[in-house]
């Protein structure tokens, strides 16, 4: 029955139609549609989405892309739901407001109970495994609570017997979401220790940044434990650093979020990639596709000029310089022209 | 017929400039109001489709057979031009959206995308009106410039633009084999595989959907909806056919070699894509079914914009063309068609030479005021 459909409404497939009628009415596209919106902290906002059928649930600390609609361009972000993974039929996302985030300023100003939103299928490796770690601890920083948030409401509702500890990095407590969730689980489950580490407060259980003394206090056997982080850049750095030092590296599993982009710098620096090709080299200056032909990638492409859009690729993520217009762009999964658009720092090209 | 450069090296740097600068304001300014427009513009098309395949059930009532092929008619005539082409061209890729992206769209017509956007959006657009180079002069199978090399075969001139004309979407399709050069043998068959591929996919799907499966559901009324969807599918290549041969074959439109367009500059660029392009004028109805390829020139110099802004900007380009003393060339249809009919007879005969000049009343030359 699909197929006949399909075959009646080629070119353009059966959702192109039954969008027009409501968008939630998918066949294989994946949408969303927000249920409910409440703001646990000044600068967050906690969405609740019901999506569509076609979407195939997730593993607790996995992702997926939120698509929304600013100024007529859809413009995208990755988000980890932050409920437990066995609600497939239900997404949670706790999205922190950056100054310059895009969609995440959009959504915490327009969000409401309504929207529809594309959505992607969960992806990412950073998961927790199918057979459970009997002692684990989940460290995170800031809006990076959302995966470690899932994987602990997961193993709560699965009736988890294993020791999991949770420190959570935060500037003051009004900073944490799900505080008193948080405080709620670790009273109802024995197996659940909540550590709180303010920066800028002295009320928490640990105060200041991570360090190797943090670690012994949250959790005295973290070396038997598998550990599962995610925060920001300098937190990421610093458990990386000494989780190498000590030799545990390997049980240190990480999910990064929001890389930033090197600053625009006049002269050609970084290092281009190309991901597909599994080729990288020095950025010396010239277009993306000049660079990728120099690293002997048959890249397709036509007009070098910037007209036909044959060498059209998707650039993961870095900054890029567009020759013609001068514009630079920083958009993550972004499609570019590389016969006009110059590398500007490290950026990492799908080709 | 080669023409001399009008301008000095500065102006054509000036020009270059000028249109850069233009370009660049446009897109500054694209937003949800051109999404808007392109939305709106497939929501017809998909509205006009549903009531076509709607109304074709009803085939055994005239009138409301003709709505029925009316209907379908506007819709692939929308689905083609204002939507298709301009999408496959990259115009709506800003907007981030997958199904209105050059990469992924697909268009109701049997040519492929993958392989139409090659020989357009990469050859015609980019080595527009070079002889050799530009295979939409004369498409591989007309005498549409004196320029060609004339030879009995091309008596056939007129009976060759008629049968494109009614198989225009085959006619659209094959082009992209290239025969012309598989028979000089400037081209391998054992190339043209992934193209052929494509073609076969592509037509097969567009064939079944129009030809068996929606005759076959309206059971009874078969042969009625077959011949509706047969007859929507030509009123769309009539159309399609007459735009298209207005964008670059009227008199006066010019043609170049390929030693004079040698490391072109920028603006020399802009001056060949203007030269080799005409415009009609209708009204703004007129101008979304034709895709605003009645915009042709606007097109050319700009393939990415979207289309809508076209019109908006026309009359500032065709300052420009003034300003620089260059022809602007528009007329009506009738005018514009006429004069493409003209010249499909007069160059199926071999003709002495014409000189470059174009003739009076076709073309209006703009000169700067004195």
């Amino acid at each position: 029955m699909l197929s006949l459909l399909e075959a009646l409404a080629t070119p353009h497939g059966v959702d192109r139609y039954l969008e027009l009628v409501h968008p939630m009415l998918t066949v294989r596209a994946v949408r969303a549609q927000v249920t409910a919106v409440h703001r646990q902290t000044p600068d967050t906002v906690t969405l609740a989405l019901r999506p569509t059928r076609t979407w195939k649930g997730f593993d607790a600390g996995q992702y997926l892309r939120v698509s929304v609609l600013i100024d007529g361009v859809l413009r995208s972000r990755c988000y980890s739901p932050a409920n437990a993974a066995t609600k497939g039929d239900h997404i949670e996302l706790t999205v922190k407001a950056h100054p310059d985030g895009l969609v995440s300023g959009y959504l915490h100003a327009n969000a409401k109970p309504g929207l529809v939103v594309d959505i992607s299928q969960a992806d990412g490796t950073f998961r927790l495994p199918a057979a459970r770690p009997d002692r684990l601890l989940l460290i995170s920083g800031g809006s990076g609570i959302t995966p470690v948030m899932s994987m602990l409401r997961t193993l709560c509702a699965e009736g988890h017997t294993g020791d999991v500890t949770f420190l959570h990095y935060a500037y003051t407590e009004n900073d944490v979401p799900y505080l008193r969730e948080l405080r709620a689980l670790a009273d109802e489950h024995e197996n659940v220790h909540l550590v709180l580490a303010y920066t800028e407060a002295t009320d928490g259980d640990l105060k200041g940044l991570f360090s190797h003394e943090h670690l012994a206090q949250a959790e005295p056997r973290y070396k038997e434990a598998q550990t599962y982080l995610c925060g920001p850049g300098g937190l990421m750095r610093g458990v990386r650093e000494l989780y190498d030092e000590l030799g545990l590296g390997e049980r240190l599993h990480t999910e990064e979020f929001a890389p930033a982009p090197v600053a625009a710098d006049e002269e050609a620096t970084g290092v281009v990639t190309f991901a597909r090709s599994d080729t990288a080299g020095d950025n010396d200056g010239t277009t993306l596709l000049e660079q990728a032909e120099a690293a002997g990638i048959n890249a397709e492409h036509g007009c070098r000029m910037g007209i036909c859009f044959s060498c059209t690729q998707v650039k993961r993520h870095g900054r890029v310089r567009n020759v013609l217009s001068g514009d630079v762009s920083t958009e993550e999964d972004e499609e570019i022209q590389l016969c006009v658009n110059v590398p500007v720092g490290d950026v990492t090209i799908e080709l | 017929m080669a023409h001399q450069a009008k301008l000095t090296p500065e102006q054509f740097e000036e020009l270059g400039k000028e249109l850069d600068a233009l370009r660049k304001r446009v897109i500054d300014d694209l937003g949800e109001e051109d999404r808007k427009y392109i939305y709106d513009v497939v929501k017809w098309q998909r509205g006009f489709e549903v009531a076509g395949r709607g109304l074709m059930y009803a085939g055994f009532f005239p009138p409301a057979w003709l709505a029925g092929v009316a209907a379908l008619s506007l819709s692939k005539i929308l689905d083609n031009m204002e939507i298709g082409h301009n999408v496959m061209h990259g115009q709506y890729d800003w907007m981030r959206d997958p199904h209105l992206n050059s990469r992924m769209f697909e268009w109701d017509t049997v040519a492929p995308a993958e392989n139409w956007k090659h020989s357009h959006n990469y050859i015609h657009h980019t080595f527009t009106n070079i002889l050799g180079k530009d295979r939409d002069i004369g498409y591989g199978v007309l005498r549409m410039d004196p320029e060609q090399k004339w030879n009995p075969y091309y008596l056939g001139n007129p009976v060759y633009a008629f049968l494109l004309m009614v198989f225009f979407q085959w006619g659209v399709m094959l082009h992209d084999l290239e025969a012309d050069r598989l028979l000089s043998g400037e081209r391998k068959w054992s190339e043209t595989k992934g193209v052929r591929g494509r073609m076969w996919h592509k037509g097969l799907k567009q064939t079944l959907k129009d030809y068996v499966l929606f005759p076959a559901l309206s059971g009874p009324m078969f042969f009625s909806t077959l011949a509706g969807n047969v007859t929507a599918n030509f009123v769309r290549n009539v159309w399609a056919f007459a735009i298209i041969f207005c964008g670059h074959f009227p008199t006066g439109v010019e043609s170049f070699t390929e030693e004079e367009t040698e490391n072109e500059t920028r603006g020399q660029w802009y001056y060949r894509q203007m030269l080799g392009s005409a415009n009609i004028t209708g009204s703004p109805l007129f101008h979304i079914l034709s895709g605003n390829l009645s915009h042709q020139i606007e097109h050319h110099l700009f393939p990415d914009l979207p289309a809508r802004r076209y019109p908006q900007i026309a009359p500032e380009i065709r300052a420009i063309c003034e300003k620089y003393g260059l022809p602007y060339n528009t007329g009506g249809l009738t005018k514009q068609l006429t004069s493409v009919a003209k010249k499909i007879f007069k160059l199926a005969l071999p003709g002495k030479k014409q000189p470059s000049t174009p003739p009076s009343g076709t073309v209006e030359v703009l000169r700067p005021a004195a």
